[in-house]
């Protein structure tokens, strides 16, 4: 008996024991936070999240009223909501704008499987979502699969520059090489040994848009400047950023930027170390607040306020917006704990101006 | 290339490869225990991220690394429990069991990071310590003898369990069980009380994993061992149940990592190849498993629930 229940239980737990971490893995579904970051960001977001859990048919879409008083926007990115980085940059935008748009906000993180992420856009899509925004390149192949099949349903997706010809697709992205020229301009001046390193997840998109102007911009100032980036080859490898990172302070680098949500590594390392830090995609001051020198902080609000306004006119796609620093999507944060010299500022000062009135052209 | 040969650059390589070796050593160190008393556990990456957890948290609300780490191990001797309850005592089929295991670190650490931490800062990490007079010696000093605690615990570890498993009479229950449990039961050896002890014992071993892990990078996130967990049951079939070869396989698989890391910084390897290059390590261990491995025979009765005749 004893053991005919042992049995029974050894089928039953371990599939228990499965279903309820099944239940607790793969993002979550909350409510936009509200950040302790600082700016740019602004109103918390104590919203109704809707549980995509269960996707519907297609069939069964209900009819969006983008002209109604209340916007439903639903954001799914691959990261955390607190990743300091890309999903954060985003999550930030969309409650920057919560009053004006008197904006309902759903966020699922942590979607870094593609086919959940689409079961998941799908679920919103069907609960009467106005705006999808699914933050994130992988989700390309989704938006293009899913969007057809609600029409009154309007996505954005991103970063990327195509809206594949689909009238309720928003596509954005950024040219993060603009920040990047800067601060690399910035970290040639700030080097003595005159060997920067560069940390980069993938060579892809704005990643690589980051890394490439950062060198660039470094030899604008110094020619003969060592900038050779490292793709680790993931983007959540925390511990492959930190050892990429002390590899290139035995090489003598003595400033340190990188891009991802796992430079959180690289930044420890540059802490350790006591070592400058240009960070990109998101202030991150709190990580090393006496490393960080400045970050490249995408503010996307621009870009969905522009979204927000077509849908609310009855326009649910078609643009391609791209943040630049002259248009304010893209901005550099100076860190005030950080003793940036009076020269290097005014020199990145210049840039900036240079880069928005298209006097100083960055290479992409 | 003769940027890399320097002595600089290489005493800084191999030193960070060892580094990044000890998470991969300690949890592959847990797992053979285990596996030579013939239970699999394909749960280690969930108790790693678990421990992480445990070891971050209490690091950021004590600034206590010893506490923190011994934090990180107790939870590994929690889950080992765990474990053992599940596999041992009600038999369940190990594979299945052990996934549960890895899907409830992962969902589990990742809801704890964001309902108690929320916005990440990174904690004070384990600082090196030279050990007199070694840490002196020419190259091999900076290479070997300046490295955190944990990393020279891990190694000394290897000797430790090479002993026990050969030399004491726990060892020989531990291998007696992993091989013909039904006799080592008939001889008056309870097979359940060596595989919960072996099972604790490992767990507490990757849950070290995971402090060491944290204390490389200084600060927690979703998902922190990438797998690590996983890598460290395959360099078991690597070392062939044996902790010197367990050790090699960590220490290879550390080392190219750095190594490639290095070579991408110093430009030796082109900007094209670099995502192709990423996958060496891994690419480097399946091939010398597959030459390694099957020379080796693996514990008998591993990964089969034991249940006494009659």
């Amino acid at each position: 008996m004893h053991r005919h229940l042992d049995r029974k239980l050894s089928l039953i737990l371990p599939a228990v024991l499965v279903a309820l971490v099944a239940a607790s893995c793969g993002g979550s579904s909350t409510p936009a936070p509200a950040s302790s970051a600082p700016s740019p960001s602004a109103a918390a977001a104590p919203s109704t999240a809707p549980s995509p859990s269960a996707a519907a048919p297609a069939s069964s879409e209900p009819s969006p009223s983008a002209a109604a008083t209340t916007l439903k926007v639903a954001i799914v990115a691959p990261s955390a909501v607190n990743d300091l980085a890309f999903t954060q940059s985003m999550v930030e935008a969309v409650n920057k704008l919560k009053g004006k748009f008197n904006l309902e906000i759903a966020v699922s993180d942590n979607q870094f499987v593609v086919a959940t992420a689409a079961n998941v856009i799908q679920t919103y899509a069907t609960q009467g979502f106005n705006l999808i925004i699914a933050h994130g390149s992988q989700y390309g192949s989704t938006i293009q699969q899913l969007a057809p099949k609600f029409p009154n349903v309007s996505f954005a997706w991103g970063t990327a520059g195509s809206t594949f010809d689909l009238p309720n697709v928003f596509a954005y992205q950024v040219n993060s090489n603009e920040g990047g020229y800067v601060q690399g301009a910035m970290a040639a001046m700030l080097s003595k040994s005159k060997v920067l390193g560069v940390i980069g997840p993938i060579a892809v998109g704005d990643a690589k848009l980051y890394v490439d102007g950062f060198c660039a911009g470094a030899k604008s100032v110094a020619s003969s400047i060592s900038c050779i980036p490292v793709y680790t080859g993931s983007f959540s490898d925390v511990s492959l950023m930190a050892a990429a990172a002390t590899t290139f302070v035995a090489n003598k680098a003595d400033v340190l930027s990188g891009t991802a949500q796992a430079v959180v590594g690289a930044i420890g390392i540059a802490k350790t170390n006591n070592l400058p830090w240009f960070g990109t995609q998101w202030t991150q001051v709190s990580l090393a607040p006496s490393n960080v020198v400045s970050s490249q902080v995408y503010d996307w609000s621009p870009i969905v306020d522009e979204i927000l306004t077509d849908i609310k006119g009855g326009k649910l796609g078609g643009t391609t917006f791209t943040a630049t620093l002259g248009n304010d999507g893209a901005v550099i944060q100076f860190n005030a704990g950080f003793n940036l010299p009076a020269e290097v500022k005014a020199k990145a000062d210049s840039l900036i101006k240079g880069i928005t009135d298209g006097s100083v052209s960055v290479p992409k | 290339m003769n940027q890399f040969f320097t002595l600089d650059v290489l005493t800084v390589t191999v030193a960070s490869g060892i580094a990044l070796a000890t998470p991969f050593l300690l949890a592959a160190l847990g797992e053979t225990i285990g596996q030579r008393s013939g239970v699999i556990n394909l749960g280690v990456d969930g108790i790693m991220l678990l421990a992480a957890f445990a070891t971050y948290y209490t690091a950021l609300r004590t600034e206590n690394l010893l506490l923190a780490i011994l934090a990180g191990a107790a939870t590994g001797t929690l889950m080992g429990v765990v474990t053992a309850l599940v596999s041992v005592t009600l038999k369940a089929e190990q594979g299945i069991s052990g996934i549960g295991v890895y899907l409830f670190g992962l969902g589990f650490s990742a809801l704890l990071f964001q309902k108690l931490v929320g916005t990440p800062l990174p904690i004070a990490t384990l600082p090196p310590v030279g050990i007199p007079f070694l840490e002196g010696i020419p190259v091999i000093g900076g290479m070997f003898f300046r490295q955190s605690l944990l990393v020279y615990l891990a190694f000394l570890l290897v000797p430790v369990v090479t002993f026990v498993l050969n030399r004491t009479t726990y060892g020989l229950k531990i291998r007696a069980v992993g091989e013909n449990p039904a006799a080592a039961d008939s001889l008056g050896v309870s097979v359940e009380r060596i595989r919960w002890s072996t099972l604790i014992i490992g767990s507490t071993f990757s849950g070290l994993a995971g402090a060491s892990l944290l204390m490389y990078g200084g600060i927690f996130q979703v998902n922190l061992t990438q797998a690590e967990g996983f890598i460290a049951v395959a360099l078991v079939y690597f070392g062939a149940w044996r902790p010197v070869g367990v050790m090699a396989g960590a220490l290879l698989y550390g080392l190219v990592g750095v190594v490639i890391l290095t070579w991408k910084s110093l430009g030796i390897i082109p900007l094209n190849a670099s995502d192709l290059a990423a996958t060496a390590p891994a690419v480097i261990t399946v091939l010398a498993l597959l030459f390694l491995a099957r020379r080796f025979r693996q514990p008998a009765a591993l990964g089969r629930p034991y249940e006494r005749e009659g």
